[in-house]
Parts: structure tokens; C-alpha cells; sequence
């Protein structure tokens, strides 16, 4: 096949045209999609972002840049943006690590391990909707209708908690929400990985006289970077984007407490009727997201070793 | 030779991919309407797209009765209800509106938002409808409930329901913080929540996580201190929202969250949850419109609220305050009509506001009748004294998040959570809605 291709060495050969041509044809259903679906909504969202315009009928208030320069003096706008770090930050320090351990503990040897993966993975199933709300119901401030409250107040002097209406916790229960439905599936990717490293590396490195921690610091994670790499890509693209989860449990609140950049952008476009600074908002997040994807596929990925994910 | 075919196969399956996605819709059309006559009218199919709110299982089946008659009657309408949740619905709507697609008939609580879609155009002026045969429907109207869904003189859609916000209060916890009688100023009512503390028992049921429970909070002490006056001057731009009784109006309201009157966990709850904390007997106050009745029941596990121990009394007045006691902040509920309704849906609405309807909601209890004879099917004595309240009130002020423009009504619910999680003073809180003020009304 490919010596095939190679041989027609004139790039303007029948053969050549016609290669083109069928890629061309594959491809087009998806690029159409792709234009229809991804490109144009941008290229319209870029293009509403700079007018004063409440969605309702045409767009005809130009104002040029100034949705931008609101957005950035915006103190709500910098606590949402705040807020995404923080679940990076955490993402990226706690689950991650908590995902990349289970991995290795369930991941080859242990009896059961079916069980426990699908135990582990089964929250990442449920949608993101229904995730939310079995949380807002566990976390509902009365002992009789929230579970976690319920156990909390069997504890001599301890108080139920209002969760989801602290300013000063809603962010760290967001989290773990977010934890609980996401760690499966980082967890999955990690066991995928960990099924790539051949075992005859392991065993030479404990002939060598490697302890179990020695093989995890030396072999597996260095074996498992690329996958490493990947699940930090989609972690932290994930925390940056993350919407329903916030929506459906706080609407980023009490009091902006729990906003995060979609919600904040929902709020304004959808709640306030300001379609253009919304659009806006949204083109900053698509910016944030896209220099960071860029910068990290650019400085941060390394070759892979094994060819995995 | 087999990459002939390989082409051809390619362009096959492009071509029936390219085919079913830009097909016609299978669903036949209508036969273009002729223009039909008015003695035998040929039954060509009608659909109209229906959005309620009203989500009981004994009130929506209200609706659904009126839907299914109205159908037997006309055999060549259909109805599709869709029935939605008050928050969901908002959502919903607005992209429903963005898209230039509006339902046949909707939810609507007319003010600032219901404007604003008329005037994109995206809502039918069914003003020749009410003043059809010497304005027949109009006149079964009370005219002030009428004039909230018109828009510079034409009428974008009816009212079904007219109330007012009001004290709903648990009589037997009152009886247990040994309150003889309903507070009727601000003072008593510091007292009384002071006492109800004393005893264990939760002030005041509020829900601050949607925000427009807990404005109606400001919105009610803004009323008072302001009166109407003060309102007036500052939504019409003479005045501002920054005017020392708006502040006001936010230090009482901090007074009350300071005496933790308010039940725990308020900040992030839910109407839902404040009807839950009510309808079980959970918290002794509620300021809330006509509807609360109905969703404390259904949030009940008997479906029958606390029964005969809720009661009801007027906020009370504020001492010093500009605003008389007997004015009253409310606004009520009603069906707008989209851009390309069929005249089927202005017959079908007219149909839902007959007087037979508005006793039949009125009965149900979901309803504080506007239509002249609905009053017939008002028999709780509750719902009987917001109708006498709202028809007392020398000042009745629509909600603010309805009143003005969607954005500041946005921003006042904003700034009021704001104010009760004391992330704003109140004086930043009112500067904050008069920014908002100076932008959005033009």
C-alpha cells in the first residue's frame, strides 16, 4: 500500500488525484459537521461579542471592544476565573493522584478487580444532571431530608451543616462532587495505561532488588507519562469548562461563592439577557482554554515511550 | 479497478448521508388555508404549543381538563402542553426566544420581560381579540390585571390569577411562642421572630438560593419606607435607587438575618425547600404570593400542608416609613401569545379565561380569579383575603424582577442575596442596583 503510493512520484498522476479525491470525499461529512457545529457558533460568538445586544432580534449596537474590557475589570468575572484555578489546582493535586492510586492498587493483581472497577467507574455513567441532584439532595441542610447531615448529627455536639449555602464550603463540596463523578474515569485511563507496561520491565527492576515503591517512582509513572499527560489535559480542561454540576447544585452561588467562568457567562447571556457581553465571555473562555491546550502540547508533552494514549 | 469502486462506494454513502440530513421533514403539511368561511369552517389541523407552570397534580389536571374539553369541542385542534418547572421555564424560554420561536401561548408575568420580547416582535398583539363585539372579552377583565400584560396600549397576552405577597404564618407555632396576634408592625414582628427563637422554633422560612423569595423581602420594606412616591421617582430616572430608604429597606432585612431569623442554611435554598421547611411545619413565617398555599400542600408528605393552621396577614407596616400599610407588592399570573399563533390559541385562551375556568383554578386553589364571576369558586378564606388585600392596596407595586427591565430585575435578586450573605452593605447593595438602574432604563 504504501509502496503503491510512493511510486506515483508526480504529485499531478491520475493515481495522486484520485487519493485525494477519496480522502477528500471521507472526510467531508465530518469537516461539514465540524464547520456547521464548531466553527461557525465561533466565529458568530465572536462576532455578537462586540455589540450591546439582548438577543432578541438583529445585533445593531456596536460597541467594539468594550464587552472585553468589562469583562476583565469585572470583579465576579476574576472570582469565577479564581474559582476554575482553585478546581484545577485541586484537581490536579488531589484527584488526579487519588485516581493514579486506586489505579495501582485495583489495577492488575487484585482478586475482584472487575468489581471494584465498575464500582469506581460507575458514577462517571450517571449523567451530570443526575449526579447533581442525588448530591443536592445529600447535602440538603435539614437532617431529615440530607443523608450526610442525617449521620452528621448523630455525632454528639456536632450541628448540621448547610453545605451548599456556606459561602465559605460550597466550593470544597462542589469539588468533591466533582471528584466523586470524574476520579473513575481517570482511574480507567490509568488501568489502560498500566496494561501497557510489559512485565518483563518490572521483573528486572525487582531482580535488581526494587521495592514496591521504587517500581511505582521509577517504572510505572515514567511508563505512564503520556497517560499522565493526557488525563491532566482533560482535567484541566474539564475544571475550566465544568457547568452543569455548579448549575444545577448552586447556580454559582450563595453569592458568587461557587461561580465558575460558564456559569458566570450563563448567567449574564441567559439570566440578564446580555447576549453580546455573554458571547463575549465565552470567547475569553475559549482563549483561556485554547492557550493553554496550546502551550501544553507544545511544552509539556513528551515523547511517548510506549505509544499509548 | 477496485479503486473505481472504492470511489464509487464513497460517493454513495456521502451522497445518502448528504440526502437524509437535508430531506423534508416527514411530517406532512397542512394543505395551504384558503380563506376559510366563517359559517363551516373546514377542519383543517391545528396545533398549538402550550407552556404552563403549574405543576401540582391537582391544579395541572385543572389545565389538562380545560385542554382535553376544548379539544372534544374542536375536533381539528391539538393541544401539546408542555408543563414545567417556574425556573426550568425561565431557561427554557429564553432560548426559546432567542431562537425567534416562541410557544403558541405561555407563561407570563407581563412587566419589564414580557416588554421586552413584544418589543422584538416576538409576541402577538391580541388587542382585536379583547375588543372584538364592543370589547366582550375585555370587559370580563379587571382592568389593572389587564394592563400588566399590555405594552404601550396593546395587550400581549391576559392575566389568569392577581394577588399579592402577603405574611403566611403556622398558627400553632405561634400559639407555642405564645403570640396571641399577628404582628402588625415592624417592631411586633422583631418581637415575634425574637420569640419564636426563644422557643426553638424557626423564624422565617426563605429561600435565597433563587433569590426572588428573599427580594421579595427588600422589595416589600423598599415599599413601605419609599411608598410609592420613592419608587416611582427612580424608576422613572428623577429619583435614585440609591435614596437613604432603599438602604433602609436593606438594614431591616440585615436586622432580621443578624437575629437569625431565617432558617438554616437559607443562602443556598430553594423555594422548593422554603415550601418543604413550611408545609411540614418547620418554620413559623413565609412572605410569599397567592401560590404558597398550594406548594406547601404538595410539598407535604400528606399532600395536605399544615391544614388549618396557616394563616395570613398583611405585612406589617414600618414605622416612619413613607408607604401606607395597605399598599401591596404582588403581580400575578397570565398567558402571553407567541408571534405565530394560530387564532385557534386566541379562542382556546379565551376559552381558559372564561368565568366557568377561573372557578374551576379559583376551586383548585391556584388562582385568585380576574374575571368577573370567578370570585364564585374562591372558598378558602385565605386566598379570599389576598383578593381583599390586593383589591385594598392604594399602591400595588408588581414585583420588581417583573416591573423593570429583565437585567436590573436580575441585579436587584443579586444584590439582595448579596445583602442577606453580608458580602454587600446595604448601602453598596443600592448603589449597585441604581448603577444597574442607569444603564438599563432608558
Amino acid at each position: 500500500m504504501r509502496k503503491v503510493v510512493k511510486s506515483g512520484r508526480n504529485s499531478h498522476s491520475p493515481r495522486k488525484v484520485q487519493d485525494n479525491l477519496t480522502v477528500f470525499l471521507f472526510l467531508l461529512p465530518a469537516f461539514v459537521l465540524f464547520l456547521v457545529f464548531l466553527v461557525y457558533p465561533i466565529v458568530r460568538s465572536i462576532y455578537f461579542s462586540t455589540f450591546d445586544w439582548n438577543g432578541l432580534g438583529p445585533a445593531v449596537d456596536f460597541i467594539g471592544l468594550d464587552n472585553f474590557k468589562r469583562i476583565l475589570t469585572d470583579k465576579i468575572f476574576m472570582k469565577a476565573v479564581g474559582n476554575c484555578l482553585l478546581i484545577v489546582v485541586l484537581s490536579l493535586t488531589l484527584q488526579l493522584p487519588l485516581s493514579l492510586t486506586l489505579a495501582i492498587m485495583v489495577g492488575r493483581d487484585l482478586p475482584g478487580k472487575a468489581f471494584f472497577r465498575t464500582i469506581f467507574f460507575m458514577p462517571y455513567v450517571l449523567s451530570e444532571v443526575i449526579t447533581a441532584i442525588i448530591w443536592l439532595g445529600l447535602f440538603n441542610p435539614d437532617p431529615e431530608r440530607g443523608f450526610i447531615n442525617a449521620l452528621l448529627i448523630l455525632i454528639p455536639g456536632v450541628k448540621a451543616v448547610p453545605f451548599l449555602g456556606d459561602t465559605h464550603i460550597v466550593l470544597a463540596c462542589i469539588f468533591v462532587v466533582l471528584t466523586w463523578k470524574f476520579f473513575g474515569l481517570h482511574m480507567l485511563l490509568y488501568m489502560a495505561g498500566l496494561q501497557n507496561i510489559p512485565r518483563e520491565i518490572e521483573e528486572a527492576a525487582l531482580i535488581d532488588g526494587a521495592n514496591r515503591w521504587k517500581l511505582i517512582r521509577y517504572i510505572t509513572i515514567p511508563l505512564l507519562s503520556s497517560t499522565i499527560q493526557t488525563t491532566i489535559w482533560l482535567s484541566v480542561l474539564g475544571s475550566l469548562t465544568q457547568f452543569p454540576l455548579v448549575w444545577i447544585m448552586t447556580k454559582g452561588g450563595p453569592v458568587n461563592a461557587s461561580e465558575v467562568m460558564a456559569t458566570y457567562m450563563y448567567r449574564y447571556g441567559f439570566v440578564r439577557f446580555w447576549l453580546g457581553y455573554g458571547s463575549a465571555v465565552a470567547v475569553v473562555m475559549l482563549l483561556i482554554c485554547l492557550v493553554f491546550s496550546i502551550a501544553y502540547l507544545r511544552l509539556v508533552r513528551q515523547p511517548d515511550y510506549l505509544g499509548g494514549m | 479497478m477496485s479503486r473505481k469502486i472504492s470511489i464509487l462506494l464513497s460517493l454513495v454513502f456521502v451522497a445518502a448521508f448528504a440526502l437524509s440530513a437535508c430531506g423534508p421533514k416527514a411530517t406532512p403539511t397542512a394543505a395551504p388555508a384558503t380563506e376559510a368561511p366563517a359559517t363551516e369552517p373546514p377542519a383543517q389541523p391545528v396545533t398549538i404549543s402550550w407552556y404552563h407552570i403549574t405543576t401540582a397534580e391537582n391544579q395541572k389536571a385543572v389545565w389538562t381538563k380545560l385542554a382535553d374539553e376544548y379539544m372534544a369541542a374542536h375536533p381539528n385542534v391539538t393541544i401539546n402542553i408542555t408543563v414545567m418547572e417556574n425556573e426550568a421555564f425561565k431557561t427554557k424560554l429564553t432560548t426559546l426566544m432567542q431562537s425567534g420561536e416562541p410557544p403558541d401561548i405561555f407563561q407570563s408575568w407581563g412587566g419589564g420581560v414580557m416588554n421586552q420580547f413584544a418589543e422584538a416582535g416576538l409576541l402577538q398583539d391580541i388587542t382585536p381579540a379583547l375588543d372584538a363585539d364592543g370589547g366582550a372579552w375585555r370587559n370580563t377583565f379587571s382592568p389593572g390585571a389587564l394592563g400588566v400584560y399590555a405594552y404601550k396600549g396593546e395587550n400581549y397576552g391576559v392575566p389568569w390569577d392577581m394577588g399579592m405577597v402577603g405574611m403566611w404564618y403556622n398558627k400553632t407555632l405561634f400559639a407555642q411562642a405564645n403570640i396571641a396576634n399577628p404582628p402588625t408592625t415592624w417592631t411586633e414582628l422583631i418581637a415575634d421572630v425574637t420569640a419564636l427563637k426563644a422557643a426553638g422554633i424557626t423564624p422565617i422560612a426563605t429561600g435565597a438560593g433563587d433569590k426572588w423569595p428573599t427580594a421579595f423581602w427588600w422589595e416589600y420594606l423598599a415599599t413601605r419606607l419609599c411608598g410609592q412616591a420613592g419608587f416611582v421617582a427612580a424608576a422613572s430616572r428623577t429619583g435614585s435607587f440609591a435614596d437613604p430608604c432603599f438602604v433602609e429597606a436593606g438594614n431591616k432585612l440585615v436586622e432580621l438575618v443578624d437575629l437569625g431569623a431565617f432558617q438554616d442554611g437559607f443562602l443556598g435554598a430553594t423555594w422548593g425547600d422554603e415550601a418543604t421547611a413550611m408545609g411540614n411545619g418547620k418554620a413559623a413565617m413565609d412572605l410569599m404570593g397567592q401560590w404558597a398555599p398550594g406548594a406547601y400542600n404538595d410539598n407535604s408528605p400528606d399532600k395536605k400542608g399544615i391544614g388549618d393552621a396557616l394563616g395570613f396577614f398583611p405585612f406589617p407596616a414600618v414605622e416612619g416609613g413613607a408607604g401606607g400599610a395597605a399598599d401591596g407588592v404582588g403581580g400575578g399570573n397570565g398567558f402571553a401569545i407567541g408571534k405565530n399563533a394560530p387564532p385557534e390559541a386566541i379562542d382556546f385562551v379565551k376559552y381558559l379565561t372564561r368565568a366557568e375556568s377561573q372557578v374551576q383554578c379559583a376551586q383548585a386553589g391556584f388562582c385568585v380569579p380576574v374575571v368577573k364571576g370567578g370570585e364564585a369558586g374562591l372558598t378558602d378564606p385565605l386566598l379570599k383575603l389576598v383578593q381583599q388585600g390586593a383589591q385594598a392596596a392604594q399602591y400595588f407595586q408588581l414585583y420588581y424582577d417583573q416591573y423593570l427591565p429583565p437585567a436590573m430585575g436580575s441585579v436587584v435578586n443579586d444584590t439582595v442575596q448579596a445583602i442577606v450573605a453580608k458580602t454587600m452593605t446595604p448601602e453598596q447593595g443600592a448603589q449597585a442596583i441604581e448603577d444597574s438602574a442607569k444603564t438599563e432604563i432608558k
